[in-house]
């Protein structure tokens, strides 16, 4: 296919400024999204023919986005940059000397084969969000806060006028704004974060004078649109025959257990939740890169520990664009050393570099104040869904851990099929992990993407095969292909 | 799986049993393979033996606890594609048949009355009723729960404590000193590990399977459908990857593609060649499979002896040491065999099988020449 290089996964902020750094020194890069436009999650663009008023009246950083779009049309235009639209990755093949193949998937079903041969691949396939559950949150109604966010974005409708945002994390404040500014009512944005920990890490916050500002603007944003703020406060139940009427919400002691008495209804058609976002692993993993946690390794360099590939934002840890977009920069810019077997040097980079160092100390902040509830699952009852895909039951999971000995992630889902559906534990896991009360693992999906066997049986035919060169006999296709029998 | 039999067939026998593991219930091998009870696979010997025993054991279990370990004896069909090949199947046939095995010839035009979906031209098969199925993880716990026996997980085994004439007082582990008089080695796969802190030799060696899982369907394949070179895969000794996937519906509706077999150590990398082998003989087997998607796939270690038998029954080198491992890819369904004769032989009863294929001390000590068969 085309001429080895760069194959950048993920067109967000992070593969965005990689792709430029390594194009404009000169590497041949092929950037990869599931997406129909450049953009990821933060700079999420409305869909073509869709004549957005004003799109920047929701994305601010607006200037920065221009400055990414308008030079990836340059480095497309003079052939530097070939950028796939609507291909989703499943799978990244290591072939030793030979390099890697990307294989993904394209047409309107996903069901057709595309490859991309590389020499270096960069995985900037940021995250997704965590939802936990509570009773009564699949009813429908109850969206995800980036669900409600992306809905925005892509100029598409809200399923009702009166919303409730709750959860924890920073992406509540731009959510609850956001549906306040596009005209509907928010009741009330409903963090579990303790008011105590914000005056306890009020230095370290303090340390992005940018980031109070910009906390400042949401601040005097949700003022603006009358949108109650609620710190120290949760959802407890979500109240609805078919769909979606009201939300219980609770206030929490300094433990994290609902308070005693506190309890009361709001009344809502939407309820918008999430409970901050978690690393897309499974390329990474399906590599055999190390994971630490729930992030992807990686060096001062941005490379993994696995020879030619190198991870950059939201895939390596949470931490917001502008942290993505450093870390692309640096890793475009290493790739681009890298590939012309050149030892970069740090000190081309050290601005960036900087920038990292700053807002990984300040998302490290972050993440030690916007936490769910200690004691969040207490509140989910035994009859509560915890994974939609194979309904299954709070009560069944507990009933793994307390009757049957399973003491992990793996051993409940075998014991349950919580996480063996559609959604392969991506959106269930940290739910289940957490009502068994054991360590949320890291997903092994190794297929990023559904993979039809037709496609699977395929992969790989339209290069040469090598010999040992995975140190698996090439024989074993061709040995099943003959029937034998002795 | 299989100290979980051993602990319910001990129980049973009137021992007082504790069952200890470094991990969780099942977080070995049993929690990442699949569960097929078969004698189809198996050629008249002492394997076919432990399987037909264990598969009478299991239909019993079943009486008991059939659905929660979702016990269902759905039988297996093995197909060939040409003359040759099930000449030699239904030759294969014949012996086990002589063994007490059932197996029915089937002809290429019933076939795809059998299994609807079966891809046209193949030459015939044979039909083995007595193939069945349990869900692995769920059986262990299950069976571990229905023996009484205390389970203590999270405990690493570290020592093996011995008393006056050498003889087992026990074990010592992270969570402390377990004393009993009998200890049984069923740490499949790292058997041989275990083996040595009793300062015996038992070279278990891993083996690398992947099984593949596909979206949920409604019931479309009935059997557990595979073609015949699958039996001579079994038995061999090469170390090439080999491939006949088993091909079977769950009831839960995913199709369970497996599996591979490869000598590789203990590499967890993802192999593509491997996964594309299981794709290329499913859709072969059923062409409608090609449109359908795989989620996700899993791989595990299979517990191997160098003779391909496992290891079962006291060791004489070690008074009170018993073991049991290196099931390698039928550790699920030996195990309830297994169970039951380490049962009878640690109450001094007489087993129900000839137990000398197994012996443990059967594979000399390292420093003796090298075993030909290892050194592949
Ligand atoms: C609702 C919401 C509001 C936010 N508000 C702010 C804010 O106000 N300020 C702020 O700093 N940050 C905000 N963020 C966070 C910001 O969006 C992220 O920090 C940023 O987008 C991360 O960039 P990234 O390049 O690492 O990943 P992403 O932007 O997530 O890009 C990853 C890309 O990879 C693609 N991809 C993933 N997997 C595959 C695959 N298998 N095959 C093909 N393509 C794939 C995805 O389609 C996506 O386009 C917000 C996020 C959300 C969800
Ligand atoms: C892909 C695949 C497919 C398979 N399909 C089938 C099939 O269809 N049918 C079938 O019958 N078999 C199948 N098998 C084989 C089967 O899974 C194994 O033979 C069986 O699980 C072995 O069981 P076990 O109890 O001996 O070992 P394990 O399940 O591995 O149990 C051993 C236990 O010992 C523990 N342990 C190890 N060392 C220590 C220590 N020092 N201290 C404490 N605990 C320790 C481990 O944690 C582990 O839990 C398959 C295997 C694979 C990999």
């Amino acid at each position: 296919m085309g001429e080895p290089g760069l194959a950048v996964i993920g067109a967000g902020p992070a593969g965005l400024a990689a792709t430029l750094a390594a194009a404009a020194r000169g590497v041949h890069v092929t950037l990869i999204d599931s997406g129909a436009q450049a953009g990821g999650q933060f700079y999420r663009q409305p869909a073509p023919g869709f004549r957005a008023r004003r799109p920047q009246a929701l994305h601010h950083q607006w200037r920065t986005w221009e400055r990414l779009r308008d030079g990836l049309d340059t480095h497309v235009r003079a052939g530097r940059v070939r950028h796939l639209t609507d291909h989703h990755v499943w799978f990244v093949e290591r072939r030793g000397a030979a390099g890697l193949t990307v294989h993904a998937l394209v047409g309107p079903e996903q069901e057709e084969p595309a490859e991309v041969h590389a020499d270096a691949v960069l995985l900037a396939t940021g995250g997704h969000e965590k939802v936990l559950p509570f009773p009564g949150w699949t009813l429908p109604g109850v969206v995800t806060a980036g669900g409600a966010q992306a809905m925005l974005k892509g100029g598409l409708v809200l399923p009702g006028r009166t919303a409730v945002v709750a959860g924890t994390g920073p992406l509540l404040l731009p959510v609850a704004t956001g549906l306040a500014a596009a005209g509907t009512t928010v009741a009330a944005l409903v963090e579990s974060a303790d008011p105590a920990a914000f005056v306890r890490r009020s230095r370290a916050l303090a340390g992005r004078p940018d980031k109070v500002a910009e906390g400042a603007r949401y601040a005097g944003l949700l003022l603006r649109h009358r949108v109650r703020t609620l710190l120290g406060h949760t959802v407890v139940q979500a109240h609805g025959a078919e769909r979606l009427e009201a939300v219980t919400i609770a206030a929490l002691d300094r433990h994290g257990r609902v308070r005693p008495a506190t309890r009361r209804r709001l009344v809502c058609e939407v309820l918008a939740v999430g409970h901050g976002m978690l690393p897309h692993t499974d390329l990474a993993d399906a590599l055999g890169c190390r994971i630490d946690g729930t992030d992807v390794y990686a060096d001062d360099e941005q490379r993994t520990d696995v020879p030619g590939v190198w991870a950059a934002g939201e895939t390596t840890g949470i931490g917001g664009s502008a942290l993505s977009l450093a870390e692309g920069h640096i890793a475009g810019r290493s790739i681009a050393a890298r590939l012309a077997g050149r030892v970069p040097d740090p000190g081309e980079w050290a601005a960036a570099a900087r920038t990292r160092e700053k807002l990984r100390a300040f998302f490290a902040a972050v993440d030690s104040v916007y936490a769910p509830p200690a004691h969040w699952a207490e509140q989910v009852t035994d009859e509560t869904v915890v994974c939609r895909c194979e309904e299954v039951s709070s009560g069944a999971v507990r009933e793994a851990v307390r009757e049957l000995g399973a003491g992990d992630l793996r051993t409940v889902k075998l014991l349950t099929r919580a996480g063996m559906g559609w959604c392969q534990g991506r959106v269930c896991g940290p739910g289940v992990a957490g009502v068994a009360g054991c360590a949320q693992a890291a997903g092994r999906t190794p297929f990023a993407r559904p993979v039809p066997l037709g496609v699977l049986a395929r992969a790989g035919e339209t290069r040469e095969p090598q010999a040992g060169e995975s140190g698996e006999p090439q024989a074993g296709a061709e040995r099943a292909a003959q029937e034998r029998h002795q | 799986m299989v100290g979980a039999a051993c602990a319910l067939y001990a129980a049973r026998a009137g021992l007082d049993v504790i069952v200890v593991d470094r991990g969780p219930m099942a977080g070995g091998t049993t929690g990442a393979g699949e569960g097929n009870l078969l004698v189809s696979d198996k050629e008249p010997g002492p394997e076919l033996e432990l399987a037909l025993l264990s598969g009478r054991l299991w239909a019993d279990l079943a009486e008991e606890v059939g659905d929660a370990i979702e016990y269902e004896r759905k039988g297996g069909l093995v197909v060939a594609a040409g003359p040759d090949g099930l000449e030699a199947l239904e030759k294969f046939a014949t012996g086990q048949r002589a063994a007490g095995v059932e197996a029915v010839r089937v002809d290429a035009d019933r076939l795809r009355e059998l299994e609807p979906r079966l891809a046209p031209g193949l030459a015939g098969g044979v039909l083995y009723p007595q193939d069945a199925q349990v869900m692995p993880t769920l059986a262990a716990a299950r069976l571990v729960r229905a023996s009484g026996a205390r389970l203590v997980t999270g405990a690493a085994v570290t020592g093996v404590l011995r008393g006056g004439g050498g003889a087992v007082r026990g074990v010592r582990t992270g969570l402390g000193e377990i004393h009993a008089p009998y200890v049984v080695n069923a740490a499949g796969t790292w058997g041989g590990e275990l083996a040595a802190l009793a300062g015996v030799h038992l070279p278990v060696l891993p083996r690398r399977g992947f099984v593949l899982v596909t979206e949920p369907l409604p019931r479309m394949v009935r059997h557990k459908v595979y073609a015949a070179d699958y039996v001579a895969d079994v038995a061999s000794d090469s170390a090439a990857l080999q491939t006949s996937p088993v091909v079977e519906g769950t009831a839960a509706g995913p199709v369970l593609i497996g599996a591979t077999r490869e000598r590789v150590g203990f590499d967890r990398s993802l192999s593509l060649p491997a996964l594309r082998a299981l794709a290329a003989g499913a859709t072969r087997l059923f062409p409608f499979l090609e449109r359908v998607r795989a989620m996700r796939t899993y791989f595990g270690f299979r517990p191997y002896l160098p003779d391909h038998l496992p290891a079962i029954g006291p060791d004489p080198r070690v008074p009170g040491l018993f073991h049991a491992c290196g099931h390698e890819g039928a550790g699920i369904g030996l195990s309830t065999g297994t169970g039951q004769l380490i049962a009878q032989m640690l109450a001094r009863e007489a087993p129900a099988l000839e137990p000398a294929p197994f012996r443990p001390d059967r594979f000399p000590a390292p420093g003796s020449p090298p075993d030909s068969e290892e050194a592949t």
